[in-house]
């Protein structure tokens, strides 16, 4: 359903993505982990038609993201990282402007927004302008109208950033069962790992713009000897920053060598 | 279509709800039009060039729809602040729809603005001639459309408010000043007169007072086609750098 191959992106000096490949199936649970400033966001931003790659392919349920971008738009939905409500518009507003730039009929369009406001608790609220929500009320709004025009992917940008456990625990019951039953594809960040090691069937550990390793939990726990995720997550990313043999990375070394430590 | 009157409609809720810009949007042409109508008036009717509230008023007019236009235009960075525009620019519509519903929505909000002012403007003894109302819209639809177009594509190579500053003090300032809206373009310097002539809002200016108070300096021909094709012209560039906006 997606499949990336040698994406590369620079910003003047700064190389955030540099070089990765990887596939995605369809229905998968695909996790994109790594530390802040590892090139998340940006390789989102190219899966997603919103930069372009400075080199370097992706495809989107078999069409090429640079060169079919409508088709691309058409078929997933995307939470960003960032803000991206208007905050004068009311909830009701927000969701009924999404639904007709992804030129959804008036009436699906109204019975959607219903059925998500009222999943995500905003049903009462609806017609409250959003600068008066909470940021727990802004994220869900954003999910839910991620959600609004039934695509066939959705790109999670740390999604559950400021949610509180039981909207994140509903939250992520709601992705497993979309990619169940519905054969949603789901890409998504987080720096939670263990939401990760809950919903994720394939997980993949980026550092410094390249992907370190690639696979299932278990398998990530198995390679790096280590019990949990997070503590693989850490020895993963820890040893890529002795490579680059940076001073302050002596902790992090330390760190990542205590973990992998048997007990 | 949809896409076009969704965006259209946005904007008009953004205006409509925001009580500051209401009113913000009498502040300064009632101050033009008091301090200079009432201050200037004496002397210019001295000079013997008519009344002269009759003769600013479709000045104020014209300033109103500019100033309200460039940041209707503008606003697109608050969009990108507030995080809006990735919304749009990941919708799987062309930029260029995105763009034009924005434009005619910021258009009309300019138009909406400038209607009031005239009414203020008739508040204060303005006599406009009302048989050529309906082509004095045209003039202030084309006015709104040629500046929210030029915010439009200033904004989108702007990627925060510092630049803001630099536009309203080095392009529309002088846009404004130096278009006649506030004395005649008769007699002028030569220097003057050139500036005038490049300046889309002195043709804005001429239209409005042609079909308003039937003065007219280049002739309601050349006014109407000019604009027009300044519509297009900054249309296209607008839409071009819209197109191009990376986030
Ligand atoms: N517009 C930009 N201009 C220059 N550099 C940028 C730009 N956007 C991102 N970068 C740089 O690219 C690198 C990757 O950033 P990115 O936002 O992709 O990280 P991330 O993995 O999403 O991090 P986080 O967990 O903090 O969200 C960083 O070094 C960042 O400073
Ligand atoms: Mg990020």
């Amino acid at each position: 359903m997606i499949k990336v191959q040698n994406l590369v992106k620079t910003y003047g000096q700064i190389e955030a993505v540099r070089n990765i490949s990887f596939e995605v199936q369809q229905g998968e649970i695909f996790a994109f982990l790594g530390p802040n400033g590892a090139g998340k966001t940006t390789t989102i931003k190219m899966l997603t038609t919103l930069l372009r790659p400075t080199s370097g392919t992706v495809e989107i349920d078999g069409l090429d993201a640079a060169t079919n971008q409508n088709e691309v738009r058409k078929r997933f939905g995307i939470v960003f990282q960032d803000p991206s409500l208007d905050d004068e518009l009311t909830a009701w507003e927000n969701m009924d402007i999404h639904g007709a730039l992804y030129g959804m009929p008036r009436k699906i369009r109204r019975e959607r927004t219903e059925m998500l406001l009222k999943l995500f608790e905003l049903s009462e609220r609806r017609d409250h302008p959003v600068k008066q929500f909470s940021g727990g009320m802004r994220r869900r709004l954003e999910i839910a109208r991620g959600l609004l025009h039934t695509p066939k992917i959705l790109f999670l940008d740390e999604p559950t950033l400021g949610l509180d456990p039981q909207t994140r625990n509903q939250l992520w019951s709601h992705v497993q069962k979309l990619s169940q039953e519905e054969r949603v594809t789901v890409f998504l960040t987080t720096h939670y790992m263990e939401e990760a090691d809950r919903v994720a069937h394939r997980i993949a550990v980026i550092d410094h713009g390249t992907i370190v390793a690639q696979g299932t939990s278990a398998e990530l726990k198995q390679q790096t000897s280590t019990e949990t995720l997070e503590q693989a997550f850490l020895a993963l990313t820890g040893s890529q920053i002795r490579d680059e043999g940076a001073d302050s990375s002596n902790d992090m070394r330390n760190m990542a060598k205590m973990f992998r430590r048997p007990r | 279509m949809l896409t076009i009157y969704i965006l259209w409609l946005r904007q008009l809720k953004r205006f409509s709800r925001s009580r500051a810009r209401i009113i913000a949007s009498f502040g300064q042409p009632l101050l033009y039009l008091l301090g200079l109508g009432f201050g200037f008036g004496p002397i210019f009717e001295k000079a013997g060039q008519g009344n002269y509230i009759q003769f600013v008023a479709p000045g104020i007019i014209a300033m109103t729809v500019l100033f309200a236009s460039i940041f209707s235009g503008i606003e697109i960075i608050f969009d990108r602040q507030f995080g809006f525009l990735k919304e749009m620019l990941v919708a799987p519509v062309p930029r260029l729809l995105i763009m034009v519903g924005r434009t005619l929505g910021g258009a009309t909000v300019a138009m909406i603005q400038a209607l009031m002012v005239t009414v203020v403007c008739v508040l204060a003894g303005f006599r406009p001639s009302v048989a050529a109302l309906p082509v004095a819209f045209v003039f202030l639809a084309l006015i709104a459309i040629v500046f929210t177009a030029m915010g439009t594509a200033i904004a989108s190579v702007l990627s925060d408010f510092q630049g803001f500053q630099l536009v309203m003090n080095f392009l529309v300032m002088p846009i404004f000043f130096l278009s006649g809206a506030l004395f005649p373009l008769n007699n002028l310097p030569k220097a003057m007169d050139i500036i005038a002539r490049i300046d889309p809002l002195s043709y804005g200016v001429d239209g409005l007072r042609a079909t308003l108070i039937g003065v007219s300096h280049f002739g309601v021909g050349t006014d109407l086609i000019v604009l027009t094709v300044l519509s297009v012209v900054f249309m296209a560039i607008g839409a071009k750098l819209f197109a191009r906006i990376q986030i």
